[in-house]
């Protein structure tokens, strides 16, 4: 079993797909001979050939409408956003086309496009590298949106996403790309999109996260366990749609939940989170639900000290396990 | 300033909580209702004494607590604001502590962290600008001490979460018995946990019988162990309400501490069945209320007791106490449960004086709008069973909590029509028992009996000429 990090994880996610399937290409800034702002797609060019590696114009939105083009005539594109604080020009592309084209046409259209952009803080990268878009596509039916933490993950959701029929928004933490490394099988394999995945068991407190969070919410709970508190860490992995279930189960197990993201706390996933056991398992909860996510401030400071103020970190989402546990 | 459970009425020494109206961290103004006081069967609201903010509940939804215990504690605008919780601002400010750049640092797990698929963070290596090539150094910050949920700290007693009423229910769990290990005592859905677990340890160890030394009667209710749901498969439990507490204590009190006996008498009640039936329609369209028998019955009873005394006093284990004045306690079914609300100076009043009065308490009670002052004073019990199809009955001596036990209780059953002999001839009359139970420490069967027959015998000299005014 190979060890890799979440970009390599990426990239051979990304490979796999094209030599299985010929209707599979990449395009976006940089992508083809720079190989990827963040090497993604290093190689690519030289394997697959301009035609299937495409570098484009410095502008989103026609990045966007290619792929949906492409998409609506039966191709499988990976568009990727260079970083996810640029993504907002797509949105009319993608949410106001792609998430609606199958049901405004009675399922005569579908839009199977990948949409990937990095995302998030905590990297020096300040107002416009440390953004985290996915709130903002969560709210619309149609679209899915993925959230992966590991390479495992990465790799296994990102052949489900290119496999998928639907548009398919997968939003990949940039620090997570070489700072995660894990065991990917050598095997072929997919993982289920719109599946949790409890990447640790616990029975005092459930810790909903995703993304990079869910690295630091383990050290937390790793941190709790010698004081006798037992954490349970769901990593979410899809946002959209969410898996309704295994957050249920898991807040019914404990009666106590948290949800943890580095992104901006309102109208965020932890609301929607926390709604769906307040309505259905209301009668397990033994606190109240508890939400611990980013200020609410316009975007990262720059200032070192200013971003880590900004910066969920193991210790302050230990401090709030530890006072619901003791709730 | 701590609230205390005022002083309600003449004669009421303790009261039970039924509901708080406001809870921990309200403002309440001045006389806004505060909380939901039962006593003597009477529940009313208790007014708030000050404008604030409540900042502690002393005195549990269920708690019986003697007048002038402190119930709450409220926090009044010019109060001073030494003793707040209120969490100070968190004033964190960072360090900052260089990391060594070093050239290019190489990319590799922590040796003590196992690679698995779920993967590692990597700890020290200093990211890396927005592309993760750089090498730039983030200065650790000061571990900056997660925002205080609001409320976290704030005082909370004896409000369960759902998960721990629900777990309460399934297993029939008293959670008064159960010790809280949560902020400030809550008992979490752990501790009931554990606590059901040491109640089936327990059920297996203690032997099924309770020690005789310890009579069940005697057993307060609340440590009578929760049955197991498999002995309870067909059984339901009905949590009783305050009135039924009340209830249940005071006719316990009374069954257990007065040694009572019990007549039955035979009225002839012709004469004012036909009286009644006379009077009642013109009755109906003077005063707009029915004539029932029972009103001639209070007139008699009132002058009965009039004429013997020891019937109208009260057990004070030294002494016998005479009360001068006749009150007299009419029972009534309420909503909630058997309430008696007092017909006071009942002997200074004409029959159709106490057809007002007693219907106008019996409208009342039957719509939860009596006062403390209704409820108290009450000498002597009546109480009309027959309405209810009794042709007799063993009534319980009325004996209020925080009161003295009254001497006696009658009861009025059926007017029921009847052969009877009268001097050697079959006659129809309307016949109607009337039983009472006396305490006999006060009175033996002569006395008794002494009042019973003046009943009777005020109740058959009424005739067609009997004025009720």
């Amino acid at each position: 079993m190979a060890e890799m990090n979440v970009l390599e994880a990426v990239r051979e996610a990304m490979r796999e797909e094209m030599l299985r399937d010929e209707r599979v290409f990449v395009l976006g800034e940089d992508v083809g001979v720079r190989g990827g702002v963040f090497l993604a797609t290093d190689g690519f060019v030289d394997q697959f050939g301009t035609e299937r590696v495409i570098d484009t114009p410095i502008a989103e939105s026609s990045i966007a409408g290619m792929a949906l083009g492409a998409a609506m005539h039966g191709m499988r594109p990976i568009a990727e956003i260079q970083f996810a604080d640029f993504i907002w020009p797509v949105f009319n592309q993608i949410v106001g086309e792609a998430a609606r084209a199958r049901y405004g046409s009675n399922g005569k259209l579908s839009v199977p496009l990948v949409l990937r952009a990095p995302e998030g803080g905590g990297v020096r990268g300040a107002l416009y590298h440390s953004q985290s878009a996915e709130a903002y596509f969560c709210h619309a039916p149609g679209l899915k949106v993925v959230t992966p933490a590991t390479p495992y993950d990465a790799k296994g959701l990102l052949k489900s996403a290119i496999r998928d029929d639907d548009p398919v928004i997968f939003l990949e933490h940039k620090r997570t790309y070489r700072l995660v490394r894990g065991e990917v099988p050598d095997s072929e394999y997919t993982l289920p999109i719109g599946k949790a995945d409890v990447k640790r068991a616990g029975d005092d407190v459930s810790v909903f996260t995703y993304g990079l969070m869910v690295h630091h919410c383990l050290e937390a709970a790793q941190t709790l366990e010698g004081e006798g508190i037992n954490a349970e860490i769901v990593d979410l992995r899809t946002l959209r749609p969410l898996d309704t279930e295994a957050v249920l189960e898991s807040a019914m197990k404990t009666g106590k939940a948290l949800v943890v993201h580095e992104d901006n706390k309102v109208g965020g996933i932890g609301g929607e989170v926390a709604a769906i056991i307040a309505e259905d398992a209301f009668e397990y909860l033994d606190a109240p639900v508890r939400r611990l996510a980013g200020p609410e401030v316009p975007a990262m400071p720059f200032s070192p000290p200013l971003e880590a103020l900004y910066m969920l970190n193991s210790d302050k989402i230990a401090d709030a396990i530890r006072s619901l546990a003791a709730y | 300033m701590i609230i205390e459970l005022p002083q309600v009425g003449e004669s009421v020494t303790e009261g039970t909580i039924v509901q708080w109206l406001k809870q921990v961290g309200d403002s309440v103004e001045r006389y806004d209702p505060l909380v939901e006081v039962l006593t003597d069967k009477v529940s009313m609201e208790v007014p708030s004494p000050v404008t604030g903010v409540i900042t502690e509940i002393l005195a549990m939804e269920g708690e019986t607590l003697p007048m002038g215990a402190p119930i709450a504690s409220i926090q009044t605008a010019d109060a001073s604001n030494t003793d707040s919780d209120s969490v100070a601002p968190n004033d964190s400010s960072y360090t900052n502590q260089p990391v060594a750049p070093s050239d290019t640092t190489p990319i590799v797990p922590d040796a003590q962290h196992s690679v698995s698929r779920i993967g590692v963070l990597l700890k020290d290596v200093a990211p890396v600008g927005p592309t993760g090539a750089g090498n730039v150094v983030v200065p650790a910050p000061d571990d900056a001490p997660a925002p205080q949920s609001k409320g976290a700290g704030s005082r909370r007693r004896r409000r369960y979460s759902p998960a721990v009423q629900r777990l309460a229910d399934e297993h029939r769990i008293d959670l008064q018995q159960v010790e809280g290990t949560g902020i400030n005592g809550r008992v979490t859905r752990k501790d009931v946990l554990a606590f059901i677990e040491s109640q089936a340890d327990a059920a297996v160890q203690a032997p099924a019988m309770p020690s005789p030394a310890t009579p069940i009667s005697d057993m307060p209710a609340a440590s009578v162990p929760a049955t197991s749901p498999q002995e309870s498969a067909d059984e339901e439990r009905l949590p009783l309400s305050p009135v039924r507490r009340v209830i249940a204590a005071n006719m316990k009190r009374s069954v257990s501490e007065i040694p009572s006996a019990w007549s039955i008498t035979e009225v002839d009640v012709s004469g004012l069945a036909r009286r009644r039936d006379a009077l009642k329609d013109e009755f109906m369209r003077r005063e707009g209320i029915n004539l029932t028998y029972l009103h001639f019955v209070i007139k008699a009873v009132a002058e009965s007791l009039r004429e013997n005394p020891l019937l109208n006093s009260s057990w004070g284990d030294d002494a016998i106490i005479l009360k001068r004045r006749i009150n007299i306690g009419i029972a009534v079914a309420a909503p909630d449960g058997l309430v008696v609300p007092v017909l006071r100076d009942a002997d200074t009043l004409s029959v159709a004086g106490i057809a007002v009065r007693a219907s106008e308490l019996t409208a009342r009670a039957r719509q939860g709008g009596l006062t403390i002052e209704d409820m108290q004073s009450g000498t002597f019990t009546l109480n009309n069973t027959g309405a209810l199809g009794s042709v007799a009955s063993q009534p319980i001596i009325n004996y209020p909590q925080g009161n003295h036990p009254q001497a006696a209780i009658l009861t009025t059953e059926a007017v029921v029509k009847r052969a009877v002999v009268i001097e050697d001839a079959i006659a129809i009359r309307a016949m109607m028992n009337v039983c009472l139970t006396f305490d006999h420490r006060i009175m033996d069967g002569a006395e008794a009996s002494a009042f019973t027959n003046a009943v009777k015998r005020r109740l058959e000299a009424i005739t067609d000429d009997t004025g009720i005014y």
